[in-house]
This record gives C-alpha cells, structure tokens and sequence, in this order.
C-alpha cells in the first residue's frame, strides 16, 4: 500500500516534466498510479471481502508514536473503487479535455496525481492522526485545483473559500481525534473502533470531529463552498467534489458510526444536518442555470442524503449508504463529465441556451440518461436500489425513523425533479432557442463517460456483483440470521409504492417548473438574509475589520507604549500571584547594619533626581551618585571585591557618558507622547512595588541551604585561593567569565564601528546627510563612496 | 530566612526610576534608566544570598551573622561588567542616531502611524478577499 502511495507521490512529481514533453498526454502516463491501485484493490478484494482486511504498518516517527499504518478494510475498498477506480478514467478523459496547448498542464497533471494520493491515504489510513495529515493534503491539492485558473478573480475566491473553510473543520476535527485518542489511549482507528471509548470527553470529541465531517461534504450551513467550487477545470469537479474528496467526510462518519452512533448527540445532529441538507441542495438545485452548478447543489443534496444514511447507525441503513456511496460515484461523475464534454463541443454550460443537443451527441445523451435516471431513483439502475433500501430501512423504524422518512422523501422527489431538469436543460431541444453548434468528440472523452453511466446499469441488473462489498461493510454493525440482500425486485413493498410516488411528484414538480421558478424567486427573497454564502462574506469582511481594529490598536508604532505594555504585564500577571499566593512572615528587618538606611536614602534620592533632570550633564552626575551609593552598599552587605569593581566601572561609565554628553545638546528635547506623564508615572511606580515584594518574598522563600556552601569549603583545597568570591569567578564558572568577556569584546567591536562610522561622516565629502543615510553602512565605510549619492 | 526592608525598598526605588526613565523618547535618557535598572538587579541579587555577614574569605573572621554568601557576588560582579558594556554599546548607538537625524528622540514608527490613520479613515467598507490578493 505505501508502494502505491509512493508511486503517486513520484508520478506527481515527474508530471510537470513529462508534461513539457507529452502536452496533454501526460495524464495518459499518471494515470497509471491510480489504475494500478485499482488493479491492486482487485486483486486483494476476495480476501478482504471475505473478513480479512490487510494491514500494514510502518513506523514513522517513534519517538511522537507516529505510524503509518494503513488497512484495506471493506469499506476502504469500497472508497478505494470510487478514488482509484472512477480516477482512473477521469484521468483519461482530462487527456483529450484539454486544449492541446493548455497553460499549466503539467502543474495540473502533478496536483491531480497528488491529491489522488492523498486521497488514497486518506480512506486507507488506520491511524487518527495520520488521516488527519491526508485529510489537510486533499484540502490543499484541493485549492491548489479549484484555482487552477489564477489569472481569474472567482476561481481564485472559490479555492480560498473552500480552503477556509475545510481546513477550519480539519483542526476542529483534530482536536477532536487528539480528544479521542486520548480517551482511548491509542490512536489507531481499527483498535478505537474495537473497543470503543465511552463517557468522559468522547460525546465532545464526536461533536468536533462531525463538525470536520460536515464541512468537508459540504453540509448545511457550511455547503456554500462547494458550488462555488465549481470555478475548477471540469475533470476536478467530477473527480474531487463529486466522487473522491467531498466523500470524506461522509468516510469518516461512515467508519465511525457503527461504534459511535448511539453516544450523545451524534444521532440527532447527523440526521438533521445531513436531512437539511438533503432538502436545501436539492431546493437549490432546482433553480440554477448553469449545468455544473446544478449538478453541484445536487452533489450537496445527495452528500446530505448520504450523511443520513450512513450516521444513522443501523445495518439497514448502512446497506443503503454503501450502496448509494458506489451509486452516486457513478451516476454523478458521469453527468460532471457530461457536462465537461457538453461545454467542449458547444462552448456554454447555460441550459436556457442549449437546445438540440441531443439529437447532434447520441452517445453522451445516452450514457447521461442513464446516469441522470439512477439518481433520480428509476428502475432497473443502482440508483433505485440504493434508494429502496434507504425507504425500506427507515420505513420499518419508530417515530423518529418516520420523520427522517419524510425528509427522505421530500429530498427524493427534488432529486427526482432536478435530474429531470438537468437532461432537459443539456439535451432537450426547446421552442424558441436556436439549435446549439456542436463539434464533435474524441472517443477517449466520451469512453469514461460511457462507462461511468453503464456501470451504473449493471451493477442495477446485477446488484449481486455489488452486494458482497456492501454486505461486507454493514457487517461492522453484526452479522444477522437472515441478510436482506440487495435486489432489484422485493416484492410489492410500501417502499416501492413510496418509490413510485416519489418519481410522480419528481415529474409533476418538472412539468410546473415555470411556475415554480417564480415561487423560488419569492422564497429567495424572503430568505435572502439566512444566505451562508452571504455570511460567509460577512464573516470574512468582519474578520478584516477585526484584525485593522487589534492592528491599529496594537501596534501603536511608539516605543514608550510597548515598553509599557511589557512593563504592565509583567506587573500584572506575577503581580496577582505573588499577592495571592504568597504571605510574608513577620520575620523583616529593618536593616542590617545601621549604616544601611542612610546609604539607602542617599541612593533613592539620587535616583529619583536621575529621572527628573532636565539637563543630561546632572542626570549623568546623580546617576553617578546612584553608583557609588551603591558600592558603599555592597560594602556593608560584606562584599568588598564588588564595592572596589563597581567603583572602577562607575567612574568609567561616567568618563564615557562624558565623552558623549561634549556633544550632545545640554537639555533633553521636549517631547511628545501618546502615553501621559500620570500613567508613565503609575507604571513605573507599580514596577517599583512589585519588585519590593517580589524581593521580600523572594527572599523568605529558600527551602535548601546555600549552594555555594561547598565554595566555601573548597576554595582554598580546589582552587588554591582564599578569596572565594575570586575562586568562584576564575575557576569554579571559568566559562561565565569568558561568556562574559565575550560579551565585553563584541560591546567593544558594536561601539568602535559605531563611532568610527560616525568620525568618517564628518569627512569634507560627506556633507548630505540624509542622503548617506539612505546608502546605508556600506558607503560610510569609504570616506568617496557617499559623495556619489548626494542629492541635493 | 530575614527579609532586608531598606534593601528590598531601595531596590523598588531603583527599578520604578528605572522604568520611568526607560518610558521616554529621548535614547540618553533610555540609556541612564538601564543604568539605574543595573544598580537595581544588582541590589536584588546581593539580596538574594540573605542577610549582610562577614567577607567571604578563607580564614577571615565571621561576624554574628556568619559569612556573607560568595555565589550572589559572583553573580553581581558578572552583572556590573555586562551592564557596563551595554550601557556604552546603548550610548554609541544614541550618539549615532544624534549623528544621523540631529536629535537622539526615538519616533513613532511610520508604517504603524499609517495602519493607524488607515484604521480611523475607512473603517467601514466591506473588503472582499479578492480585492486584497
């Protein structure tokens, strides 16, 4: 299985390559990734239809227990014939979509491939996290190949959107699985859905996930993406958001509701999103213009209808869902395909201009017939077996089963209405529209077509050749005494009456269509405000509104304020703790040695005239004074090698400020600040307190005895010196004291280019100084190089 | 473990000068606050090794209070070299900048000035993604 993943991975990588030398061929050659998955899927079906899935794993990264494992289980299979199977021939058919010379192929062909990849990883994954990863590669390849055409504002719209808001539903899925694994303690899926974990955070973990599953399959009220997706290259909405990616949501449920459906809300909120969906697509879908946008709200509706049946938790229903998962494989990819070979040989996807479309391409109106009645429900095609089933399943149940019946069937009969209106719209020949141009179409377009839309026919009239893979999912759900088998006849059942009814009131619905249209349109209107499309746009404007708001606010752009802001927040956050969590002991003395306090006053008084000076000559003086007070201060704390360096380096310090201040104005500039004098103030006195407390508390906290101890002990023995604190320094930390130094030579190299930089620019040839400035450094290393850049 | 007041409060003094000092535009200013919040983190390490006691020295005589802690003074002696060099590092930087511009007043920055104005301006129209791409 990793081989198969791996040659998608290197043929998607070869594609732009090969693609300069094939043109549009190039899809002939990776087509050859999922045909042989195909093959492969074959070959392994008899095993695992026979109860034997096949594993493997692989380790990944160990040490975050990440594995590649993968499993073809029934249903993996059963995802792995629509993605590699209804892949395969989607990717024959973009080999004579295409222009010949086509901007892009080669990118195209590549993303394609890849997402097919990751599509094939995602159904096979057996590990949470990794079918997280695939999830998020389809999203990307996804918007990669729904903006396939960059130079246009819609299509670029449309992949953001479907970015957003899938990979949004991803991280709240994977907060979910992270929930799950957790309460499972492993995060492999076949071991969580063996012994599945109950109570705690798992009804939450299930919710998160859903609302992951819900956007990925479009469903209500996150749908509004994939019609808009529709901007995509023809092939990718056959391929991605009709038969592959916008199934993985309904994959993801379809593989946890037989352990999951009974806990919490999963019952409820499936049924009724997936049944609002249902209704909504196919109420949409009645009123577009555009064949591939009708075709979409379809998708949507069908995706809702899928949601139902294979949340819903029953074998019944399961047998229905698996069902109608191969069936609107089938049945829609063909009609996306139609209408991809129906805008190339006419040149307009607009129902209301077509016409006589179907007398000029016999074949394809044939295979879309097909195609367009398995999903409207009408014997003897897949469609309608699907279809019974999910009537027979739901029929049968109590009170809630009757109210999804009835939503069932109200979305049926709109399914009903809508393929009607989609074969009319693409073939019909209509009074008043001129007939429609048609060229004609190469075989390798219309074969995958032809043989999407007959398969559907033959799994209809064998549904044998169907059943074992659906029967082998619904097993998950237990094995009864007595399995009701897919078939096209059961008899003169109240499901087939439903059926029956169903496709009257589907036609009925298409005969008024003129004055429904006008009701839509009213309907349209009263509801305009709950459009998600249009909250969608809300919420992005509110997001861009939000986000200059915190900007503005934020980055204020002057250094007093985000230097205060640090200042704050350090006060505040330690601050509240070390008030409420800490007490101090009355063990406080005033002073050690008496000489402190008057030192201390000293200090504080030069300080505070430090920061009131005016004038940089008595700020730097008073600073000074600060200094030696504070030398003395290390004198009677009993540190004498610290009073004898602070000294030394006050008087340096000092000496240097003085080298500067001889050129410096002698008063500090007047200022503007948006922070004001009282709350400069207030933050530096609260900085002031805290740090008080912060050391009174700070020093009552010592648990252990002094470290340094042993310093004590050793000095003379170790480091053969008597003056520990020496010893300490050039021996017991060496390396801080050369850190140290190092940071000495770098300060030294940081002010001498500082400086002399400075020195050269007073040079008689550098007299335009803004100018120098905006040459940067580097002409202010050579005395004639500015001259040059002067502008006037 | 005693808890020094004059200290403790001597070092509170330091930082809030300190601070107030490092809220200004005027670079010099900045420089002479870092100084002041020097004096302070040292007060507060020699702090740390408890309360005042005889010089750490092999052999000499330990008052009542036993002798002072040699690891804190270490430390600080570390810490006074360091801010030494930082301060003249932060000293040549003003004096480059009064070199430049004429003046050693920090500015507000100009783009955050323009998102600012932006922000007030046109508040309320609505942005769709594709105007922004």
């Amino acid at each position: 299985m990793l081989a198969l993943l791996a040659l998608h991975l290197a043929l998607a990588l070869l594609a732009p390559a090969a693609a300069a030398r094939l043109g549009r061929s190039v899809f002939l050659l990776v087509a050859l990734a999922p045909a042989a998955t195909t093959a492969w899927a074959a070959t392994s079906a008899a095993a695992v239809l026979d109860g034997r899935p096949r594993p493997q794993a692989t380790s990944w990264v160990p040490g975050l227990g990440l594995t590649l494992d993968l499993r073809l289980d029934a249903l993996a299979l059963l995802m792995v014939t629509l993605v590699s199977g209804i892949g395969t021939l989607v990717f024959l058919y973009c080999a004579r979509y295409f222009p010949a010379d086509a901007r892009g192929l080669g990118r195209f062909a590549g993303v394609l491939t890849a997402f097919a990849g990751a599509m094939l990883g995602l159904v096979l994954a057996d590990d949470l996290i990794l079918l997280y990863v695939f999830w998020e590669l389809t999203s990307v390849t996804s918007y990669l190949l729904i903006g396939f055409d960059d130079e246009d504002a819609e299509s670029r719209r449309a992949a953001q959107q479907a970015l957003l808001v899938t990979v949004l539903g991803g991280l709240t899925m994977l907060v979910g699985f992270v929930l799950l694994a957790q309460a499972a303690g492993t995060a492999s899926l076949s071991a969580i859905l063996a012994d599945p974990p109950r109570g705690g955070t798992v009804p939450v973990a299930l919710l998160l996930i859903l609302v992951g599953a819900f956007t990925k399959s479009a469903q209500v009220p996150f749908h509004p993406w994939l019609p808009s997706a529709m901007a995509a290259p023809t092939p990718v909405s056959a391929y991605l958001h009709a038969a592959a990616m916008v199934k993985a949501g309904v994959y993801l449920v379809a593989r946890l509701a037989p352990a999951f459906a009974v806990v919490g809300l999963w019952r409820p909120v499936v049924l009724t999103v997936g049944l609002a969906t249902m209704v909504v697509g196919g109420w949409r879908a009645l009123r577009q213009t555009d064949l591939k946008r009708l075709l979409a709200f379809g998708t949507v509706s069908q995706l809702g209808f899928l949601m139902v049946l294979l949340g819903a938790g029953t074998r019944q229903a399961a047998v229905a869902g698996a069902a109608l998962l191969l069936a609107h494989g089938l049945f829609k990819a063909t009609l996306f395909l139609t209408v991809g070979a129906v805008d190339h040989a006419t040149g307009t996807r607009d129902l209301r201009v077509l016409s006589g479309v179907g007398r000029q391409l016999p074949v394809l109106a044939g295979a879309a017939t097909l195609a367009a009645l398995s999903m409207a429900g009408v014997p003897p095609l897949l469609g309608f077996i699907s279809k019974e089933a999910a009537y027979e399943a739901f029929l049968s149940g109590s009170g809630t089963d009757r109210l999804v019946f009835v939503g069932l069937f109200v979305g049926s009969l709109l399914t009903a209405a809508y393929s009607a209106r989609f074969l009319w719209g693409a073939f019909a020949s209509k009074p008043g529209c001129a007939r429609t141009q048609v060229h004609t179409l190469s075989p390798v377009l219309l074969g995958p077509v032809v043989v999407l839309g007959a398969a559907g026919l033959l799994l209809g009239l064998a549904p044998a050749l169907a059943d074992p893979l659906v029967q082998a999912y619904a097993d998950g759900y237990g094995t009864p005494a007595e399995v009701e088998h897919l078939a096209l006849w059961h008899g003169l059942t109240a499901a087939l009456a439903w059926s029956v009814l169903t496709l009257a009131l589907g036609a009925a619905l298409f005969v008024v269509r003129e004055r429904l249209s006008g009701l839509q349109r009213s309907a349209g209107r009263l509801l305009g405000a709950v459009d998600a499309d249009r909250s969608y746009e809300g919420t992005l404007s509110l997001l861009d509104r939000l986000a200059r708001r915190v900007t503005a606010l934020a980055q204020s752009g002057s250094l007093p304020v985000y230097l205060g802001t640090v200042v704050l927040t350090v006060v505040l956050l330690p601050g509240v703790a070390l008030l409420t969590s800490t007490r101090l002991t009355d063990d406080l003395q005033g002073w050690d040695r008496p000489l402190q306090p008057i030192v201390g006053v000293v200090i504080v008084v030069a300080a505070v005239a430090t920061a009131r000076a005016h004038r940089r000559f008595t700020a730097v003086l008073t600073l000074g004074a600060v200094g030696y007070g504070t030398a003395v201060m290390f004198v009677l704390q009993g540190g004498p090698d610290l009073a004898l360096t602070q000294f030394l380096v006050e008087t340096l310090t000092l000496v240097l400020f003085m080298f500067v201040l001889r050129r410096l104005p002698a008063h500090f500039s007047r200022q503007h600040f948006q922070l004001s004098q009282t709350v400069r103030v207030a933050v530096a006195g609260a900085a002031g307190v805290f740090v008080t407390t912060a050391v009174l508390v700070a020093g009552q906290a010592r648990t252990a005895p002094p470290a340094s101890r042993a310093y004590l002990e050793q000095s003379l023995p170790e480091g053969g010196g008597r003056n520990v604190v020496n010893v300490v320094l050039v021996d017991f930390r060496g390396f801080d004291t050369l850190g140290e130094i190092t940071v000495l030579v770098v300060a030294a190299l940081g002010v001498a280019s500082l400086v002399l930089a400075a020195r050269r620019r007073t040079s008689p040839h550098a007299e335009g100084e803004t100018a120098v400035m905006a040459a940067g450094g580097q002409a202010l290393d050579e005395p004639g190089a500015a001259a040059p850049v002067v502008v006037p | 473990m005693s808890g020094n007041l004059t200290l403790a409060l001597t070092v509170g003094a330091l930082y809030a000068a300190g601070t107030y000092l490092l809220l200004q535009r005027t670079l010099t200013r900045v420089v002479l606050g870092l100084g002041l919040l020097g004096h302070g983190a040292n007060l507060l390490l020699l702090q740390a090794g408890g309360s005042a006691g005889g010089v750490p020295f092999v052999g000499a005589p330990a008052g009542a209070s036993g002798v002072a802690d040699p690891l804190p003074q270490a430390m600080v002696l570390t810490a006074i070299v360091i801010t030494f060099g930082v301060s003249a590092f932060l000293l040549a930087l003003a004096y480059r900048s009064w070199v430049l511009t004429g003046e050693d007043d920090v500015q507000d920055d100009v783009e955050d000035r323009r998102v600012t104005r932006r922000q007030r301006t046109e508040d309320a129209p609505v942005v769709r993604p594709e105007d922004e791409l």
